[in-house]
């Protein structure tokens, strides 16, 4: 066990995107700049550091409850680009937090990057919660760039939930999802995004019902402020009897821009496919009932898209 | 005290311009509990949303409390004292019940003080103060909801938009009952609700019926109650409203 050594802007990221003020409980590994900057093991939860790549492995045993992984990425030091590989393998029946999170600290001239390939391996009947925040703060030119790549394979009956989050600060992102899915499998993912300035954001979702009575509810609510873009792009296919549905709502303001593209794709007459989308700028009899409330109009904007984006 | 001084209002309908509000000047007293009745599409919402800002007047001036308001925002008059509750109440995602009261009440609030807010309207706390105010809660609930918004900002001067509409018969008996202790407790505050219900109309001081964008009959309730009831049915009502307004 080795004790974990941050300082002050390493430790101000980690709260942003992990909510920690403390050491956590649990199993644990610290990455900062680089480098392994604390790790703890418990009787259920190994990790592992990689040897023929950067990253780790998380292996948690068959049957471990009520037990949490945190696994935060912070990178404070300017033009830093690295490219992480962690593999979490969850055992049959086990029931599991992991939250994960990346935090940049740009102040410098170079850019920053930090590419996580995270993938999932769930054993039967496993139950997984993933958290998981992008943050980047600091006012140098250096741009702050994250391109998570999330592989999810669930075997029969197992679920996860994902929660994806980027509020703020990150100039430039391209996150790939994939899940493939077994018999009984359930896959619920709430994805928060806001991009401002010049952001530019990607998201694609790539999700294959392969077994009987597969499901999946992808969310997205997004908001693209100032002139950023982003690309909201959501595939279901359905392979087997499975239920799929997916939801794009987004708000747009200034000059944002935003793409929606759903797809579906039936490979069998019992698949049930839903998508919907729906893209608008907030609407002008919210701002008008918060306004007779004695909000200014701004005020009643940043209210109405803190509760959206909630 | 809130002086309307010959108000209009149009809008475009179809390309045509259509005079919604004409020429209206009123004075709601302070200490008073005035109604407005009248048939649909007469402009009492619309003269609602001209007091709260929602929509600006081509003519006229509106004076609170000595104060010349008629080019304030909706913000600034909220700030001056005026509340809204709207005949449709907005739905917004993610915000919740707690975060409205909290906007509405513009200090911080106490949790178990928000609860008393709802409390009053019969909704249980627990169950509704945590919920989002989004398309899941049912048109009463919305309904009472912008209620106690309204109660939790206690306004100077509070117009409510058909409050009981969509309101259960239940319910209803408590609404009259916030409305009277609004009136019998509150001192140099006045109430405006635009109603249909008869029994509304009978806890009035002052009665207005606005019909076809102009003021119809105004007075005391006991002298315009008797007569826009003088027939049994609504539709009786009504229609005698109707006729007179084409007069
Ligand atoms: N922005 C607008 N554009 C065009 N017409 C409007 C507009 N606002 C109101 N109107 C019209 O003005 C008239 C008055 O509407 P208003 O909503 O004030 O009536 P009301 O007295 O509140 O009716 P109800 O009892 O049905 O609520 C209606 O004929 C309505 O269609
Ligand atoms: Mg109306």
């Amino acid at each position: 066990m080795s004790k974990v050594q941050l300082d002050e802007i390493q430790k101000r990221l980690i709260r942003e995107v992990a909510d920690l003020h403390d050491i956590p409980e649990g199993a644990y590994n610290f990455r900062a700049n680089s480098s392994l900057a604390g790790r703890n093991t418990t009787a259920n939860i190994d990790i592992k550091t990689k040897e023929d790549k950067p990253g780790i492995d998380i292996i948690i045993k068959e049957g471990t409850k009520n037990e949490s992984v945190h696994i935060p990425v912070v990178l404070s030091q300017s033009g830093i680009k690295e490219t992480v590989y962690n593999d979490f393998y969850v055992g049959d029946n086990a029931d599991v937090l992991i939250v994960a999170g990346c935090g940049i600290d740009n102040c410098g001239t170079g850019d920053s990057e930090h590419d996580g390939i995270h993938r999932f391996f769930i054993g039967k009947g496993a139950k997984v919660k993933y958290v998981e925040k992008h943050y980047g703060s600091g006012d140098g030119t250096g741009k702050r760039i994250l391109n998570p790549v999330t592989e999810v394979y669930m075997d029969e009956d197992s679920a996860m939930e994902m929660e994806m989050v980027q509020i703020k600060g990150v100039d430039s992102t391209e996150r790939t999802t994939k899940a493939e899915l077994k018999a009984g499998a359930k896959l619920v993912v709430h994805e928060r995004l806001m991009t401002h300035g010049e952001q530019k954001a990607l998201s694609i979702y790539d999700v294959a019902l392969n077994g009987k009575g597969s499901s999946a509810d992808v969310v997205s609510r997004s908001v693209a402020r100032d002139n950023s873009y982003q690309k909201l792009d959501m595939c279901i296919l359905g392979n087997d009897e499975c239920s799929g549905h997916t939801e794009c709502d987004s708000i747009i303001m200034d000059n944002g821009r935003i793409l929606a593209v759903p797809s579906l794709e039936a490979n069998s007459v019992d698949a049930m496919l839903v998508h919907e989308a729906a893209i608008g700028k907030i609407a002008g009899d919210q701002l008008t009932k918060l306004m007779t409330l004695g909000l200014t109009e701004q005020e009643a904007e940043e209210q109405i898209i803190n509760g959206f984006l909630k | 005290m809130l002086e309307l001084k010959n108000i209009s209002f149009a809008a475009e309908n179809d390309g045509k311009e259509k005079q919604i509000i004409k020429d209206i000047s009123l004075t709601i007293e302070n200490d008073k509990f005035t109604v407005i009745t009248g048939p649909n599409g007469g402009g009492k919402s619309t003269l609602a949303k001209i007091i709260a800002g929602i929509e600006k007047p081509i003519s006229g001036r509106l004076i609170l409390d000595g104060q010349d308001i008629t080019e304030l925002s909706i913000t600034d008059r909220a700030k001056a004292g005026i509340g809204f509750a709207f005949q449709q109440p907005v739905r917004f995602k993610g915000l919740t019940v707690l975060d409205l009261l909290k906007i509405a009440y513009g200090k911080p609030i106490k949790v178990a003080d928000a609860c008393t807010f709802l409390s009053e309207v019969g909704l249980c706390a627990k169950d509704y103060i945590n919920r989002e105010v989004n398309s899941s809660l049912s048109g009463g609930e919305l309904k009472r909801i912008e209620i106690a918004t309204i109660l939790a900002r206690d306004p100077k001067l509070a117009v409510f938009d058909e409050p009981e509409a969509g309101i259960d018969l239940w319910s209803f008996q408590n609404l009259i009952r916030i409305f009277e202790n609004m009136r019998n407790s509150v001192s140099g505050r006045s109430i405006i609700v635009i109603s249909h219900q008869e029994r509304i109309l009978n806890i009035a001081d002052e009665i207005i019926v606005l019909a076809d964008g102009a003021i119809l009959k105004r007075g005391a309730k006991d002298e315009i109650l008797p007569e826009i009831t003088g027939t049994d049915s609504a539709v009786g009502s009504c229609e005698m409203l109707d006729k007179e307004a084409r007069k």
